[in-house]
């Protein structure tokens, strides 16, 4: 069965608008270029946005941690004042609370043989508390105790050629950062973002030592475990009310990511570009396709007119106008979709985002683009106010 | 016993018109009273500007009436609303000087376009009935033809089929054989003058063609907007009244 006749059966009339789209293949594989185009640039930046908000996720899931207590004035994990700690100690007497880890924060820049810097998000932990559930940090956190020792993320961005396999194998890596000498004898597996290349995980002590202005006192953050069959909502009011307002903050693991997530995408530059490039693409969508589905109104102003003269009533126009935008969306989006999806892996491989098509997203930019050339059909329509049929004779 | 003879399907009483606004207004028609019989050929001629068109889009409901009465179908045209034009026209068929067809659609796929307003039922076996329609117009052999690939003739032929096929009761034309050889537009005419005598079918058609004109019942000559030759309203021996059947033009 063809397309026309399978539209036919469906519409219960000719496919007039597929008939008019088809009739003029180059106007219409450029319109299907165009929706494509949009869906591209859409997919794209829900991707970026994906990425980022699955980037901020990733150190929370990997923490060994039901509660995070950090600076009140903290947006990220990366930024707020230092915590007392001071603070640890009252929290581990609030009841329900089982143990309690401090965690310090840091950036260090990672020089390459090749002269390259990558950034590497230093997290300092004690070695003898279990803060991380990640399995290589896990397996080799005795290790740490070692002075200047390190655990390296195994999913760095451009790291040298080779190097992982090599850790991996049992060779120790030694690269200089902050005027030391760090000693990598393991790896984990955590992925870069946005703002980092990858992460490094060393003691308190190296901590200390490669940040020689930082106080043992002064945490970056605390990490809480709440006691076998605690009520976490319970436990979370009596931190609240236990430790002060004005100097941090206590939150429920979920609750630190989402209050991130939405930090990062909506007052951080990069998520409000990648908001804006949402619209922009929608944007885009929509001019394209008014400008093919008006152009085509245009172009059968006469024939539209002399169908009005016929009786036909101006829904019979609005349904081939919302045909032609229904058509150019379906096939628009499935080679954008098809594309979208080859730029995702590409991104992947070479940036180390964690950027991946969710069948939400697909669905939702699916909806998005119909809606689109809805809009734009709707837009198109006052066009055929001017098919007056008295102009025919 | 012989019952009320049954009303015209034209009737137009003091029918004027006018153009633009303030000092531009100008009266395209004045005072027109005439009814065209059931089943006629009637043909209008005159002069450009003279308001055959105007009169022929007032009666085909495509313009709405300013002053007078025009019933059509029994139906009063003024005052009436877009849905009454709208379930009028599609009683009556449109034949244009520009054929207007869609470059999309094939020759048969355009003259179902006649069809398809009047909904689904009208549409069985619709290939059938275009096809004999095009067969009946010189077209049997190109049925599946694009308009790009047909000859003007060829194409004005397509759009009278697509004004017929819906078996209308009134044929309004505009130089509909403008564009057709002298044998395409008597087999036009026949074609009219059959479906009058067949169905009842009225004609009214704008043309200065004189072979169309030797043949028509009826002709009205108008200048400056007012009927100023009336050939006569004879009374037509097949004029009586025959119901009329969907996609059975023969």
């Amino acid at each position: 069965m063809t397309a026309a006749a399978a539209l036919e059966r469906l519409l219960g009339r000719l496919p007039l608008g597929w008939l008019q789209l088809a009739h003029n293949r180059v106007r219409f594989l450029a319109a299907l270029a165009g929706v494509a185009f949009a869906g591209i640039l859409v997919l794209m930046q829900l991707g970026f946005m994906g990425a980022l908000i699955a980037s901020v996720r990733l150190p929370y899931e990997h923490m060994n941690a039901d509660i995070i207590v950090s600076a009140a004035d903290m947006n990220t994990l990366a930024d707020g004042a230092p915590v007392p700690r001071q603070r640890m100690y009252e929290a581990l007497a609030v009841e329900g609370v089982a143990a309690a880890t401090p965690l310090y924060f840091g950036k260090i820049d990672w020089k390459q043989p090749d002269g390259a810097i990558r950034t590497l998000d230093t997290f300092g932990v004690d070695p003898a508390a279990r803060p991380f559930r990640t399995p290589g940090i896990e397996a080799r956190r005795g290790d740490l105790a070692l002075a200047d020792a390190a655990l390296l993320d195994a999913r760095t961005r451009n790291a040298p050629k080779g190097l992982f396999p090599r850790i991996a194998g049992g060779e120790t890596y030694r690269f200089e950062a902050k005027n030391r000498t760090l000693t990598v004898g393991g790896l984990f597996e955590l992925g870069g973002g946005f703002v980092t290349d990858g992460y490094l995980i060393v003691s308190d002590q190296t901590f200390l030592r490669l940040f020689p202005q930082r106080a043992p006192g002064a945490p970056n953050h605390i990490l809480l475990t709440l006691a076998p069959g605690a009520d976490a909502a319970a436990t979370l009011a009596r931190l609240r009310a236990a430790l002060p307002a004005y100097d941090v903050a206590v939150h429920a693991i979920p609750e630190a990511i989402a209050r991130e997530q939405a930090y990062q995408t909506t007052q951080r530059p990069v998520g409000i570009v990648f908001g804006f490039g949402v619209v922009i693409g929608a944007m885009v969508g929509v001019i394209i396709v008014y400008q093919v589905l008006s152009t085509d109104v245009a172009d059968h102003i006469k024939e539209y007119a002399t169908f009005k003269a016929i009786g036909y009533p101006q829904r019979f126009f609005l349904g081939v106008v919302f045909e032609e935008a229904f058509v150019l969306a379906i096939l628009g989006y499935l080679p954008g979709l098809a594309v979208a999806l080859g730029l995702y892996k590409l991104v992947a491989t070479v940036t180390g985002l964690p950027i991946a098509m969710t069948a939400g997203r697909a669905l939702v930019v699916f909806l998005g683009t119909l809606a689109m050339c809805a809009l734009s059909g709707a837009i198109a329509t006052r066009k055929l106010a001017r098919a007056d049929p008295a102009d025919l004779f | 016993m012989s019952g009320p003879a049954p009303a015209p399907p034209i009737r137009a009483l003091g029918l004027s018109h006018w153009f633009g606004e303030g000092e531009a207004r100008k009266q395209a028609l004045h005072d027109l009273d005439f009814e065209i019989a059931r089943g006629a050929l009637t043909v209008l001629m005159g002069a450009s500007g003279s308001g055959k068109t105007t009169l022929l889009t007032l009666l085909g409901g495509l313009r709405a009436v300013q002053a007078g009465s025009a019933r059509v179908l029994g139906l009063e045209l003024a005052g009436v609303g877009e849905p009454g034009l709208r379930a009028l026209r599609r009683r009556v068929g449109f034949i244009f000087q520009a054929h207007n067809l869609h470059e999309s659609l094939t020759a048969m796929q355009n003259v179902r376009m006649g069809l398809e307003v009047h909904g689904r039922q009208a549409l069985a076996n619709w290939r059938e009935g275009c096809a004999h329609l095009l067969g009946l117009l010189g077209l049997s052999d190109r049925l599946d033809y694009l308009p790009a690939n047909l000859s003007g003739g060829q194409k004005q032929r397509v759009a009278i089929a697509r004004a017929l096929i819906g078996n209308p009761e009134i044929v309004f034309a505009d130089e509909p054989t403008a564009a057709l050889d002298r044998d395409s537009a008597l087999n036009v005419v026949d074609l009219l003058k059959r479906l009058g005598r067949a169905r009842g079918t009225t004609t009214l058609m704008v043309t200065h063609d004189s072979k169309i004109v030797d043949r028509a019942d009826r002709v009205l000559v108008m200048e400056d907007g007012r009927i100023v030759e009336d050939s006569g309203t004879q009374a037509l021996a097949w004029s009586r009244p025959i119901a009329p059947r969907r996609a059975d033009v023969r």
